[in-house]
């Protein structure tokens, strides 16, 4: 729980939550006792804190896998290749890195309710409503298109010549692809954080097919909608806080990846 | 120097976009012979560089390497392909040290343990001192002096070499046609090089071949070929008459 009983993340609806507005002159002091609880929070170790952490990384994390496993092999072959329908992927393509999440929330949402498509089929693949796996489902379809996208434009920069360079000396085609992939690795990292930086970040389609149930769906982003809804600006700011901070470490380990070399 | 043929290509065609853009009945390359490969823009030396070296498939015809044939239908295996390689005009370098970019071909092949080697052939190229440098911040010449160290390195039993030195100033193309030499003379290697340079042609080449509108016009010993052409138009690009 949290540090004081009335700071309780507790299992309040919107429909209840009272507004409250910050007069002008407190936004500093808000913002200030804000960064304060945020270290307080970690520095107590709050295990509601870290349960919204960890179910947020969980999810976000399991999403950009997903986004990741699919995403860079297929911007990597509209890179390397022209086929017939190559041009209509790609304008769907820039089509879903523009998708509002929040419309992606609404989709997902009517695929898996238990009227939809995907939701009278109770396959045990298929994740219902208001489960991380739903959420799971909404962003990887928020951040599969930009890791696709940003890969396939780092591929199409890299010079044309390198594939047939690489066979030339000797590369397979799978390796020939990987001398172009590891060239253009700055790009592909960059559409890693790229999608990490769209979903860890969104809040309208979990809220919309996760629920925003305590100890279930809750994660950062709808947590801090919530606080801020109940007039808790402090706990919302410390929630922000740890939000960016995860943001900044995980940008901080792929700049890190991003200066390793491929073969030194 | 001329020996068995390590080619020899038969009533090999390339079409690009119902285009015909080499059509060679029958040329023969012989083992450590170095074999220029002359004649306009267009012409179809780069296409017949990349069918040597197996980047391309045949659209029709056979070329036997190390007697072994191949034709449209039947690829080339890997380990035989590799015993080739191509230092392009543009040296297109990885994001990587000097060093990195000449020990490439090696870790392909999963050598790892090859640093004498990549340093053996970085001092026959003269690089040994930038071996720690990002290959990207060479000049032209040293980037090119990287590329020949990198097939180098491999040991090929071909080395094709398409227009090595054009826009490089008069002191690399001395060092790159140096390297050259030696890799014939001192390992045997078989070179075939793609030049626009007449006078390059008559330094380096023991034959000489014209190609025109992808077909092979003439192919003689570098003296006959320069001095007692059969052909009108080998003779007019001897004289350096030919538009390019």
């Amino acid at each position: 729980m949290w540090a004081a009983g009335d700071r309780a993340l507790s299992g309040v609806s919107f429909r209840d939550a009272a507004f409250v507005v910050v007069s002008g002159g407190c936004a500093i002091d808000e913002m200030l006792r804000g960064l304060i609880q945020a270290v307080q929070l970690v520095l107590k170790r709050d295990p509601a804190l870290f349960e919204i952490v960890a179910l947020s990384l969980r999810v976000s994390g399991a999403a950009l896998l997903f986004s990741t496993l699919v995403g860079i092999p297929l911007g990597a072959l509209l890179g390397l290749s022209r086929f017939a329908g190559r041009k209509l992927i790609v304008a769907l393509l820039y089509t879903g890195m523009g998708l509002p999440p929040v419309v992606v929330g609404l989709f997902v949402y009517l695929l898996l309710s238990r009227s939809g498509p995907l939701g009278q089929l109770h396959w045990p693949i298929i994740p219902s409503l208001f489960t991380p796996g739903a959420m799971v489902a909404a962003q990887s379809i928020i951040s599969f298109p930009l890791v696709a996208g940003f890969t396939m434009a780092a591929v199409m920069g890299v010079d044309p010549q390198l594939r047939q360079q690489a066979q030339a000396l000797g590369a397979t085609p799978w390796q020939a692809i990987w001398t172009v992939l590891a060239e253009a690795r700055v790009g592909v990292i960059v559409s890693i954080v790229a999608g990490f930086g769209s979903i860890i970040s969104e809040v309208g389609a979990v809220m919309l097919v996760g629920g925003n149930i305590e100890h279930r769906t809750r994660m950062l982003t709808t947590a801090i909608v919530l606080e801020t809804r109940q007039g808790r600006f402090d706990l919302a700011i410390a929630l922000s806080i740890i939000l960016l901070g995860m943001s900044f470490l995980a940008n901080v380990a792929m700049l890190y990846l991003q200066g390793r070399t491929f073969d030194e | 120097m001329k020996g068995d043929p390590i080619y020899e290509v038969r009533d090999v065609k390339k079409v690009y976009h119902d285009r015909c853009v080499l059509d060679v009945e029958h040329l023969d390359i012989h083992r450590g012979e170095i074999l220029a490969l002359v004649g306009p823009s267009g012409a179809g030396k780069s296409t017949l560089l990349r069918l040597l070296n197996f980047l391309e498939p045949l659209t029709s015809g056979q070329i036997r390497f190390l007697d072994a044939e191949f034709d449209a239908s039947h690829p080339v295996p890997l380990d035989l392909r590799r015993r080739v390689t191509t230092v392009f005009q543009r040296p297109v370098l990885l994001n990587g040290s000097v060093f990195a970019n000449v020990r490439y071909g090696l870790r392909l092949r999963g050598q790892r343990d090859s640093a004498k080697r990549v340093e053996a052939a970085l001092q026959r190229v003269g690089l040994n001192e930038l071996a720690r440098q990002r290959a990207r911040t060479l000049s032209g010449g040293e980037a090119q002096r990287v590329s020949l160290a990198r097939t180098m390195v491999l040991q090929p039993d071909v080395l094709l070499l398409d227009e090595p030195t054009a826009n490089l100033d008069p002191y690399n193309v001395g060092l790159i046609e140096g390297i050259v030499r030696s890799l014939n003379q001192e390992q045997g290697t078989t070179l075939v090089l793609v030049t626009h340079n007449v006078f390059q042609a008559r330094r380096l080449a023991h034959r000489v071949a014209l190609l025109l509108e992808g077909k092979v016009v003439e192919v003689d010993d570098v003296h006959s070929f320069f001095e007692s052409p059969r052909d009108p138009r080998v003779a007019a690009f001897a004289r350096g008459e030919m538009v390019y």
